[in-house]
């Protein structure tokens, strides 16, 4: 019964350490990591929510196996939202480029023209 | 129903779409072609949303499209477990508003950006955020909002961060995009609990059977903390200046319409999602007071601004509260269901397209300002009115609208939203009050740093055209819905306030019972 | 340092870039049979060209790969796919019209255990085709303005 929660706690624990990061680190790098690291928890807790014990792959044509399957939609919604977190995290990296050049650091406390 | 009325819901995202995708290819073949396309694709887009607006209108219960045909299963049950897009009156209104916004935003830019460069880009972004704004708007499906919830997030902050030459820019470019990925990823984790609990994505299913467990409270605050972020609710709001101010101005303008469909998930979640399934007292007490303080600290935070995008900003921020309180107190008592209620609900909703109506005329005026004078600083402009009677004419009305003052239509929807909030606890309407009047303030002053007084300085750029008549649309629908509220009311912001108070089984309805 | 790397990763990239690109085609070919699909073997594809980027640096596959070609074939890739969902409108916009029809991947299903055939799925494959081919052009172009806006970092 243990064994079975504890991808979700791994989840819930990534999630954490994610907004920790979020709140407390300073360096524009270490945000971009920290919002990678909430959305693999996400995804993480979504493909643990779709497993099925001892479930088989979910392809069409295996249908009339009697084993149970994997859901699919929850995969489906993992890979939807890894696209979406690849776009993301380049278009936030970019940005990070951008800064860079017009500040010459990464520090969040050194970027403040946008204050009050 | 003949086939393009049919089509019309999935035409309207489709066909931004294919604007966003094609005019880059376009763009290659001259720029002269690339305006023609992106201001065909713009107008095809309102006459959808046109389109959209007489079908739900002329049949008065929510129509679905079902994507990839509708689905019988071999057993015969007729579950929806296709995509499904399901437009009731609170998504058309929403559809006419962002229709509004975008047609306007887009022929505004056309002499935006005459002189920079990067123009294909910046089209093919608008476009994408306009297919975003509207795929939220019309979905039945809580995973298909996720992604066309992160689309806007990804094309917003794309042209927030356009100027790439300006480090401002780029800070609140990627403060932004933080703060919606994470929103976005919240509402994730909402929708990965649910499909946990009820094997479903469909707001319809959802909605009739959802209960008031644990897991559908947590997904419920997850969702209202998210959906309230990306609206710039206070405490949420810390991005919302920084993007209003920093993107190009018709993008603020579009800005505003993208916080509103968050607002409108919001309000879906609330009252199609959950209904009556969870305390609506209690959900609407939290919406009013995030109202209150939305309204205090975004007339506060105008008060002392000298950028005067950075000051429209805060106005818009303090605008959503004044939705929020109509809204919240219409939640509040949805239970009783008493007459002042719905009108607080009618209010709420008839202030959205109100403030993206002024609110979008003040951004877009302020681009103008911020060309002629070369500066965003209020205390070194001045005299403006002497070369530039239109915009100023514009800007004034823009700002006695957002102020509430009569006969513009912030009056209008202000003074439904002060009758209904005074009967249902009368300090919220004082509250109310006090705020517009500080904004009257603080807009006059702005007036009157800008174009008042002697010329100082003459302006570097006039507004072509094209900039004014973008303006004077907006300008003509805030006068218009200033004048006939009756009439609007009665036809587009009924049926909406309707289909959020009462519609909740027609709106199930239209999907289950088949 | 003109943007190449040493000669042993260009020698390995060589070897490998062939590789990698068969296995994405297979990914994206695969998509409607097994788990993959078109922005799997796009990402897959994508990868190749990313390490050819790192490897000879831009400037070394200057007129090959650049990002003009890139971004217009990207938008070919979305547009196919805007386009695959227009052809069932007859129906409903997505309608799957090319299912069962005897067309090219037209063919009917088989149920049961059986190695996979490629000639199904209707447009589904198509579309996996598209946006294989927006995702592997999309994301090299991603990989090769960052670079190119690395690189001039340096220099300045």
């Amino acid at each position: 019964m243990m064994i079975g929660n504890f991808p979700y706690i791994v989840a819930m624990l990534l999630v954490a350490i994610g907004i920790y990061a979020l709140l407390f680190k300073r360096n524009l790098i270490k945000l971009v990591i920290g919002i990678s690291l909430v959305e693999t928890g996400v995804n993480l807790f979504l493909v643990t929510l779709g497993y099925r014990t001892a479930g088989i792959a979910p392809i069409y044509t295996y249908a009339p196996n009697a084993k149970p399957m994997v859901l699919p939609t929850p995969q489906a919604l993992t890979l939807t939202s890894i696209v979406i977190g690849l776009a993301t995290t380049a278009l936030l990296l970019s940005f990070v480029v951008f800064i860079y050049r017009h500040y010459g650091t990464l520090n969040v406390r050194e970027i403040k023209e946008l204050r009050g | 129903m003949n086939p393009l009325s049919f089509h019309a819901p999935v035409l309207l995202i489709a066909i931004p779409l294919l604007g966003a995708f094609a005019v880059p290819l376009i763009g290659r073949l001259g720029a002269h072609l690339r305006r023609i396309f992106t201001g065909l694709i713009a107008l095809l887009t309102t006459a959808c949303a046109g389109l959209v607006a007489a079908t739900v209108f002329s049949a008065g219960t929510p129509i679905t499209y079902v994507l990839g045909g509708r689905l019988t299963l071999p057993s015969g049950m007729n579950f929806p477990i296709r995509i499904i897009l399901e437009v009731d009156g609170m998504s058309t209104f929403m559809v006419i508003l962002t229709a509004l916004i975008l047609v306007t935003a887009v022929f505004y830019s056309f002499s935006y950006w005459r002189r920079r460069s990067g123009g294909t880009m910046y089209d093919s972004l608008l476009f994408l955020l306009g297919a975003g704004i509207f795929g939220m708007e019309l979905t039945g499906d809580m995973f298909n909002f996720f992604v066309f919830l992160e689309i806007t997030s990804i094309a917003a902050c794309g042209l927030i961060g356009f100027r790439v030459w300006q480090g401002r820019s780029q800070e609140a470019a990627f403060k932004t995009m933080a703060l919606y990925t994470l929103s976005g990823l919240f509402v994730l984790l909402a929708i990965g609990l649910l499909y946990g609990k009820y094997d479903g994505l469909n707001i319809a299913y959802l909605a009739a059977h959802i209960g008031s467990g644990l897991v559908d409270r947590i997904a419920l605050g997850l969702l209202l903390v998210a959906l309230a972020m990306k609206a710039g609710v206070v405490p949420m709001h810390m991005w919302a200046p920084d993007a209003y101010g920093e993107a190009p101005a018709p993008i603020s303008a579009v800005l505003v319409a993208n916080s509103q469909a968050s607002l409108y998930g919001l309000f879906r979640v609330l009252f199609t999602l959950y209904g009556l399934a969870i305390s609506v007292t209690t959900l609407g007490w939290i919406m009013i007071v995030l109202a209150l303080l939305t309204i205090f600290i975004g007339v506060t935070m105008a008060l002392i601004q000298s950028d005067i995008k950075r000051l429209i900003a805060y106005g818009a921020v303090s605008q959503i509260g004044y939705m929020l309180l109509g809204v919240g107190v219409g939640l509040a008592t949805s239970a009783g269901q008493p007459d002042y209620g719905l009108v607080a609900m009618q209010g709420g909703i008839f202030h959205m397209i109100n403030d993206a109506a002024c609110v979008g005329l003040l951004f877009l005026a302020a681009g103008v300002i911020i060309r002629a004078a070369g500066t965003r600083n209020l205390n070194m402009m001045g005299g403006l009115a002497h070369d530039m009677r239109w915009t100023a004419m514009f800007f004034m009305i823009g700002a006695l609208a957002l102020a509430g003052i009569p006969p513009f239509n912030g009056f209008a929807s202000k003074l439904m939203i002060y009758e209904s909030t005074f009967r249902y606890s009368p300090i919220l309407a004082v509250i109310a009050i006090l705020g517009s009047i500080l904004l009257l303030a603080v807009f006059l002053k702005v007036f009157q740093a800008a174009f008042l007084g002697p010329r100082t300085i003459s302006p570097i750029e006039r507004p072509s055209r094209l900039m004014l008549a973008s303006m004077g649309v907006l300008a003509l629908v805030v006068i218009a819905f200033g004048l006939f509220p009756g009439f609007f009311v009665h036809t587009i912001v009924g049926p909406a306030a309707k289909a959020l108070w009462l519609g909740r089984d027609a709106y199930i309805g239209a999907v289950m019972g088949g | 340092m003109n943007g190449e790397m040493s000669v042993i990763v260009r020698t390995i990239t060589r070897f490998v870039y062939g590789l990698i690109v068969v296995f994405g085609f297979y990914v994206i070919m695969h998509g409607h049979l097994t788990p993959g699909g078109g922005f799997q073997g796009g990402a897959v594809v994508a990868t190749a060209f990313a390490l050819l980027i790192v490897a000879f640096g831009a400037a070394g596959l200057k007129g090959k790969l650049n990002d003009h070609l890139l971004q217009s074939l990207e938008e070919v890739g979305a547009l196919a796919f805007l386009v695959l969902g227009f052809i069932g409108i007859g129906t409903a916009f997505f309608y799957n019209i090319i299912a069962n029809s005897g067309a090219v991947f037209g063919s009917p299903t088989p149920i049961g255990p059986n190695p996979g055939f490629l000639n199904t799925g209707g447009t589904l494959p198509w579309m996996n085709w598209a946006v294989g081919l927006k995702v592997m052009t999309g994301l090299a172009s991603v990989v090769l303005v960052m670079l190119v806006g690395a690189r001039e970092e340096e220099e300045t």
